[in-house]
Formats: C-alpha cells, sequence, structure tokens
C-alpha cells in the first residue's frame, strides 16, 4: 500500500509533509498534475494508481485540485481533502452558504452580480468601510477595502473593466474592527490541533503578505467555532480564518483546504506535518496504534 | 551546480532537494524550479496563477 502525493510545486510545506511521511516509512508516489494523463472517458487504467490506498492533495491551483481530486473520487480513490470540501473552501461565496448553514458566525456578506447593485449594497445595507474580496483568490490578494462611495466605484470598474470573470460575482463584506490581527485555527478530523494570531501593521494579515505570527491560546470559544467551521464545508485538514470583533465575538472569515505552515510550527510548537501525514494515513487505515501498518 | 536560466549565475542545488522544490536565485532573485536531480537543472518557476493558493 502507498499514499499518492499531489504536488507540482514543492514549497517549505511539501517537503515537511514528504519527510513526515519518511520518517513514517511509508511508500509515496510523488505525482505532479502538470504531467498527469488520466482517462475520464472510462474509470479503468493507470495501473500506477492500483496500490494507491489515500491521496494526499496539495496541489497549489484551485482549478487542478478541484477537478484532478474529482477524477480521482470517481474511480473509488480516497482524498484528502475531499472535492466537495475543495470547491466549497475554493470559493467564498460557497464558503459562506456552508457558513450559514451550520450556524457559524461570520460578518456580515453580501454578493451582488452587477457593479450598480454593489453601490446599492453598500449604500444602503453594508455601509463603509466596506471589503471586496475575489471569491476566488488567496494571500490576500485583491482583498480591497472600501473607505467610502469613491473607492467603490473605483475598484468596481476596475473589477468589471480589468477582472476575469470569476469577478463578476461580487462578494462584500462589513469592514471588521480587528485588534492588528486576526487568527488562524489549524482543524485536522475533528480536532483544533493549533492556532496563531497572525500580526500586521496592515489591515490585511496574510503572513504571505508579511504579517508576524504568534501562538494563539485554545480558548473554548476558537475550539467550538473553528471546528464547526471545518464541520460545514465538509471536514478534513484544514485552516480556518477568524476575525475578533469587538461586539460580535469572533467570526469566521475563511477556510483554506490547502493551507500553508511553515511559519505556525515554531509559534505553536505543534509538528503540523506530522499531525496532517497521521490524519491521511488514518484514512487509509495505514495508521494503527500509533504506527504505520 | 546548475545555472540560473535567467542571469547564468552558477547556483548549488541542496543535496536534500526533490524535484518541484522552489529555490531563489542568488544573482538575480528570481525563483526556480528543480526540474531534474542528476544531474542537477532549473528552470524559471512559473509565474503565479490566479487560482493559486491555499
Ligand atoms: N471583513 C474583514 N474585516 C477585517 N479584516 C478582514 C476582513 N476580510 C479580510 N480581512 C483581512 O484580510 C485577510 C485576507 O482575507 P481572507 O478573507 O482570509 O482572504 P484570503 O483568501 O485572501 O486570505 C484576513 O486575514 C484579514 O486580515
Ligand atoms: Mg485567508
Ligand atoms: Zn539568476
Amino acid at each position: 500500500m502507498r499514499i499518492a502525493f499531489l504536488a507540482s510545486r514543492v514549497r517549505a510545506e511539501e517537503k515537511l509533509l514528504l519527510e513526515a511521511y519518511a520518517a513514517r516509512g511509508v511508500d509515496v508516489l510523488r505525482v505532479d498534475p502538470r504531467r498527469i494523463d488520466l482517462r475520464v472517458d472510462s474509470l479503468r487504467g493507470g495501473a500506477e494508481w492500483d496500490d494507491v490506498a489515500v491521496v494526499h492533495d496539495r496541489s497549489i491551483s484551485f482549478a487542478t485540485s478541484a477537478h484532478l481530486v474529482e477524477a480521482l473520487e470517481s474511480r473509488g480513490m480516497n482524498c484528502v481533502n475531499t472535492s466537495r470540501v475543495i470547491r466549497t473552501c475554493g470559493d467564498k461565496m460557497r464558503t459562506s452558504l456552508a457558513l450559514a448553514r451550520a450556524a457559524v458566525p461570520q460578518p456580515h456578506t453580501r454578493v451582488a452580480f452587477s457593479p450598480e447593485q454593489a453601490l446599492e449594497i453598500l449604500e444602503h445595507e453594508l455601509g463603509y468601510p466596506a471589503v471586496i474580496k475575489p471569491t476566488v483568490g488567496s494571500w490576500g490578494r485583491m482583498v480591497a477595502r472600501l473607505n467610502d462611495r469613491d473607492a467603490a466605484e473605483a475598484v468596481l470598474e476596475d473589477r468589471a473593466v480589468l477582472g476575469n470573470w470569476t469577478h463578476r460575482t461580487i462578494y462584500l463584506q462589513q469592514l471588521v474592527d480587528k485588534p492588528g490581527r486576526d487568527i488562524r485555527a489549524f482543524v485536522i478530523g475533528e480536532q483544533v490541533i493549533a492556532a496563531i494570531h497572525r500580526h500586521s501593521e496592515h489591515w490585511v494579515t496574510n503572513t504571505a503578505r508579511g504579517a508576524t505570527t504568534s501562538n494563539c491560546s485554545l480558548s473554548l470559544d476558537l475550539v467550538e467555532i473553528a471546528s464547526a467551521a471545518a464541520k460545514a464545508v465538509g471536514g478534513g485538514i484544514l485552516a480556518v480564518d477568524l476575525v475578533e470583533d469587538p461586539q460580535q465575538g469572533l467570526l469566521v472569515l475563511e477556510v483554506n483546504h490547502g493551507m500553508e505552515f511553515r511559519n505556525s510550527i515554531e509559534a505553536t510548537g505543534v509538528d503540523i506535518a506530522a499531525e496532517m501525514a497521521d490524519f491521511v494515513l488514518a484514512q487509509a487505515g495505514m495508521l494503527v496504534g500509533g504506527g504505520v501498518r | 551546480m546548475s545555472n540560473c536560466p535567467t542571469c547564468e549565475i552558477a547556483i548549488a542545488v541542496p543535496a536534500d532537494a526533490v524535484e518541484g522544490e522552489i529555490l531563489a536565485c542568488t544573482g538575480c532573485d528570481a525563483e526556480l524550479e528543480v526540474i531534474q536531480l542528476d544531474p542537477p537543472s532549473l528552470c524559471l518557476a512559473p509565474e503565479m496563477d490566479e487560482d493559486w493558493g491555499e
């Protein structure tokens, strides 16, 4: 039995994961999605997949992840995360809907399908300052703050003219007056294994944008909301981003299906890669009583 | 050793490198991808795409 590890770009995270599997004596089939040839007119063929017990997806592209994992699932393969989770987490509107269905607290959020309607919503529902985000996007890219009507008009026109088709769905949110930091909670299966604060002078606190990290203790509240958010999107190996609202308390911003964690190991003292590897192996029944079968 | 495809400076590919790993060029700061280990070979890493992320 072996596991398939899907990754094209090998970041610090992928190296740590490969090391974790090696340390456990697991046979890993490394698959670069850029070189894959997968039949979709048949669910058979591709002998190299025959003895794969579980697939660990670490593709950096949302489109690749969602399609490739779905194709593998249709052959009956067990994938972490599942394509349903990837599709939900890769799209902020789907995430909001999943959180709403599970009554997980999130900031006031609206979707519009035209710039005119977006302005109406901003003027009459959300007010300023507000936040606009692409439904598909990450690392804080194109997350913009709309301080007033002028800013909103400018950003909305830019996205309508220069954006791609995914920007036709305009995702708008109340700006939460957070205390110079947000929270990222790592959830594996049912368990919140660690959390960090991400601090920045800038209101966008992604580490990809230079935010620094420190340990965040696991309060009952945080554990409850983060695990509910992970469950709401379908569960697996997930990172939940939250903000602290002075009035409403903890609110979930998004759930990430392909989390980066290199800056969180030292801050939390938790071997996140090891926890991830053990979870994946457990899905395949390859982990029994603390050891690899 | 391999050379940066952009600035041609010689780059030492670490012994524990794996295929697909990203290295920063010491000469021009370009992101390089290890496309082969033996002998080591580097190419310019792909530009970030709109759907890339966590
Ligand atoms: N509604 C908001 N109020 C305050 N800060 C926000 C809000 N939305 C996003 N941010 C900030 O921007 C960062 C990126 O937003 P997020 O929704 O997590 O998108 P991404 O997928 O780009 O990480 C968050 O970590 C947070 O610091
Ligand atoms: Mg985020
Ligand atoms: Zn160079």
